[in-house]
């Protein structure tokens, strides 16, 4: 009953998506580089980490497709294995932030009173930990790990979500249809799940698709301390900030990991707003 | 014209000073969606000194008309046709942007509807009181102030004396709208456009605002173009009226004419379906009667079956005990319901009166066990209900239900109409087949008035008549027994208000059901109710049968009431 029901919400927001032609493009645009990222190194005939001292520097060729870097590793292996690993986190670590904030805010902003305050000053104590230190302590205790990145920076990229949706929820459950649903004797899980947060979505999505780019920059300053993605492993925050660094010399170098970033950060931005639209039915044309 | 005007500019200037002339004014808006004429050819004109009463429904074009002679319309989207807005004998739609500065808030000033959000929160009252005269370089800013000080004295914002700094949240809605008033004529403008300036009001406080509003209008003799949704309100204080129906003016005439003899259907129906206190009838007519005549008969006309009239037995179905419901705030409880007793008889209307902070829709949601009470109890059927937790008060939750003010706010717009209606079947396992939840919602959906062809529709496409329809569509999903109408047709023009107003009472004859009806408009309330009950500061003050109330009111505070209310005092309008 529920199901075909939600399945008819998400059919409505599918056609309207695919009107958006942007969105559409995003879309993708960020498949073929999820594809690229996932199969690209098993097409490659080199590996992301041999190394080939006769041709360090190689601009970009029919052999070496983006070129070569300081110690002759192919670049398109390492950007596309790259991808791997910063789409893996970026889209992890958003989501764990995702599932974790909105649901801390939605439970405090709806619960309000003393439940409300206190929930949120445990935020407030969150955000005043340096994050750099939190995640030494967690691979010092834990060791290095990759399950671990995405739960340190999940569990720092929560906060703000939890305060987006906590301030909205506040500013929504006063509204007269979620009075109306108490009225008709919903359990606050139905109001909470089925009128709350379909009534979210906009901030959310928005919020969402800055994490995205936040987290993989994280990574790559987590990659710059030594606590994230180790040499040889590559991911796009570590290329382009090596890349960034031998610019002069070799521009291809920076040029191909940052266009992959940009592009990805541009698809998910769009996809975003489409998102956002397509599941508003008030953006509908009919 | 130009030519003329550089021969002889000081008579020119002199003769028209002060006079508005619109000329088939045409007003549309483009969209994606097409072009909307919300304004299509309309002429009017205001003599100085003259006050002039626009009327007409939302959506007729009255306040695209009233915010386009000051040229506040954003184009694009609006575009103006070939019409003119003359003023003192310039074109005001052919002046640049500088030039209608200079005319804003110095000789054509404006008040809006929600006194709310009109002013600054984070400005004294008494700056923004006088900024108008600072813009225009009119004085001094010490001048200004002191000026700003008698003007708000004048409408009746002594405070201010006290306190220079007050800020806007330290002040009611009717003392807001006040300073509003005050900001729009501290400059003495030649007019002032005000566009339902009392209608976010109390009728107590409305008919405070009318007056200084007339006093001050005839002192300063500053001409006004009044704009409202209520004839009756209209009537009060204009010398003319123009009422306006989907873009264009379809009658104006002198205010006494209008009523004692209008000319096109619309304005008859205006004219008669808001409901007075000496009508009694059972149904109110619609525009629609008017418009479209029909042989009698036609419509709801509703039949008592013996259901229903075995419902009419005089229990009593809802009963509050001495209930008492307190908030918590950072000055202390504020007690919103004190000591309250109520009894609301099976199959009967119970009107509840009062201004807003009475706590008359507190007492509503106790009522329902939506809100906690201090102390007292709720009884429905005899059962105890508000000492019930949310598991308990399941199985009631379904014979008791609400219908809100705002039709706007009250249906999840993520929501497609069938999902909203067959929600409450799921929650409460009425209807076994998705199939058979589906039939309810398309016979409930007709009951109302609305057809199948609206399920698969979300809450912003449709009017807030037709939104009205499906909260008490939705209020029906659970056959309830008892109703609380929480100012439900307090939002709505008044050809709606009647609509809705019908569907209500048919309802109650079909179905048996027993209302309480929450308003502040007392019109509404004698029509609708069988009983009526008054409120103030949390206290019941009378109550009875509504005749009685109306009749002989036995305490000052209903007697004001039913004073205040602009068509109560249609008769004397007719005397002279």
């Amino acid at each position: 009953m529920n199901i075909s029901q939600s399945s008819s919400l998400g059919r409505d927001a599918w056609v309207r998506l695919r009107a958006n032609r942007m969105a559409m493009v995003s879309l993708s645009l960020l498949v073929a580089i999820s594809f690229v990222s996932l199969f690209g190194p098993l097409l490659s005939s080199y590996s992301y980490d041999q190394q080939n001292l006769d041709h360090i520097f190689k601009s970009p060729d029919s052999t070496h497709l983006f070129g070569t870097d300081n110690l002759g590793r192919d670049l398109f292996a390492r950007t596309t294995y790259g991808g791997r690993i910063s789409l893996a986190v970026g889209l992890l670590a958003t989501l764990v932030s995702l599932i974790i904030g909105v649901t801390y805010g939605m439970l405090s902003g709806y619960a309000g009173g003393r439940i409300d305050s206190w929930m949120m000053r445990f935020v407030d104590v969150l955000y005043s930990l340096p994050f750099i230190i939190f995640v030494i302590l967690l691979m010092v205790i834990f060791g290095r790990n990759f399950l671990l990145l995405f739960l340190a920076i999940g569990a720092v990229e929560w906060l703000t979500m939890a305060r987006i949706t906590r301030a909205q929820t506040l500013h929504l459950k006063n509204a007269e249809f979620i009075e109306a649903a108490r009225a008709l004797g919903y359990s606050h899980a139905r109001i909470l799940f089925r009128h709350l947060l379909p009534n979210l979505i906009g901030p959310i999505i928005i919020y969402s698709t800055l994490t995205v780019p936040a987290v993989m920059l994280l990574e790559a300053v987590l990659s710059f301390l030594g606590l994230g993605v180790q040499a040889p492993m590559s991911s796009w925050g570590s290329l382009i900030k090596e890349g960034a660094e031998k610019m002069d010399a070799a521009p291809w170098l920076l040029f191909f990991p940052g266009s992959f970033f940009c592009l990805t950060l541009f698809a998910l931005n769009f996809l975003g707003d489409g998102l956002r639209d397509a599941l508003d039915p008030k953006s509908s044309k009919d | 014209m130009v030519y003329g005007m550089l021969l002889t500019p000081n008579h020119q200037r002199t003769d028209h000073m002060g006079q508005l002339t619109i000329k088939n004014l045409e007003v549309s808006f483009h969209s994606r969606e097409g072009t909307i004429h919300a304004v299509d050819g309309i002429d009017l004109c205001i003599n100085p000194g003259e006050v002039v009463g626009l009327v007409g429904e939302s959506g007729s074009g009255k306040s695209v008309t009233c915010n386009s002679i000051l040229q506040l319309l954003p184009s694009p989207p609006a575009q103006f046709g070939k019409g003119k807005i003359e003023w003192s004998g310039k074109d005001l739609l052919q002046q640049t942007d500088d030039r209608m500065k200079s005319i804003r808030g110095k000789e054509i000033s404006m008040i809006f509807q929600d006194p709310m959000s009109c002013l600054n929160p984070y400005l004294p009252v008494l700056d923004q009181v006088a900024e108008p005269l600072l813009i225009h370089g009119m004085c001094s800013p010490a001048e200004a102030k002191s000026k700003a000080m008698q003007m708000l004295v004048k409408v009746g914002v002594d405070r201010v004396t006290e306190n220079p700094d007050s800020y806007p949240h330290e002040f009611s809605g009717g003392m807001r709208q006040r300073a509003m008033i005050a900001m729009a004529l501290i400059t003495e403008p030649s007019l002032l456009l005000a566009d339902e300036p009392t209608t976010a009001l109390d009728v107590t406080v409305q008919a405070k605002v009318l007056n200084i509003l007339r006093e001050l209008c005839s002192n300063l003799a500053v001409s006004v173009l009044f704009v409202s949704h209520d004839l009756g309100l209209v009537a009060e204080l204009a010398d003319r009226v123009v009422v306006m129906y989907r873009g264009k003016v379809v009658e104006q005439n002198e205010t006494s004419a209008i009523f004692q003899n209008p000319q096109h259907p619309y304005v008859k129906a205006l004219i008669a379906c808001r409901p007075t206190l000496e009508n009694t009838q059972d149904r109110l007519p619609t525009v629609e009667d008017f418009i479209n005549p029909q042989p009698e008969n036609q419509g709801e006309s509703p039949v008592e079956t013996e259901f229903s009239n075995s419902l009419k037995s005089g229990k009593v179905l809802t009963e509050a005990k001495s209930l008492v419901v307190e908030f918590t705030t950072n000055k202390g409880a504020v007690r919103a319901v004190d000591e309250v007793n109520l009894r609301i008889n099976q199959g009967k209307t119970h009107g509840l009166v009062g201004e807003s902070g009475s706590g008359k829709t507190t007492l509503g949601r106790a009522l329902l066990n939506l809100v906690r009470k201090q102390s007292g109890e709720v009884l429905f059927h005899g059962n105890p209900i508000s000492s019930y937790d949310d598991k308990k008060m399941m199985s009631f939750r379904k014979s008791m239900q609400i219908i809100f003010q705002d039709p706007y706010a009250s249906l999840n717009p993520r929501l497609t109409i069938e999902q909203t209606l067959i929600e409450p079947m799921v929650v409460h396992q009425i209807g076994s087949s998705k199939k058979e939840r589906r039939a309810r919602v398309v016979a409930l959906l007709e009951e109302v008035g609305l057809g199948s062809e609206h399920l698969v529709r979300y809450p912003h496409e449709f009017s807030g008549g037709q939104r009205q329809r499906i909260c008490v569509a939705r209020a029906l999903t659970t056959e309830p027994e008892f109703i609380v109408c929480d100012e439900c047709v307090s939002a709505m023009d008044v050809s709606v208000q009647a609509q809705v107003l019908n569907l209500l009472k048919a309802l109650q004859v079909s179905r048996g059901l027993t209302y309480l009806f929450i308003s502040h408009d007392l019109g509404v309330v004698k029509f609708m109710s069988d009983e009526i009950s008054v409120m103030q500061k949390g206290q019941l003050i009378e109550s009875g049968p509504a005749n009685d109330i109306y009749n002989s009111p036995q305490t000052k505070y209903t007697q004001k009431l039913i004073q205040s209310i602009p068509t109560a005092n249609r008769s004397k309008l007719f005397s002279f």
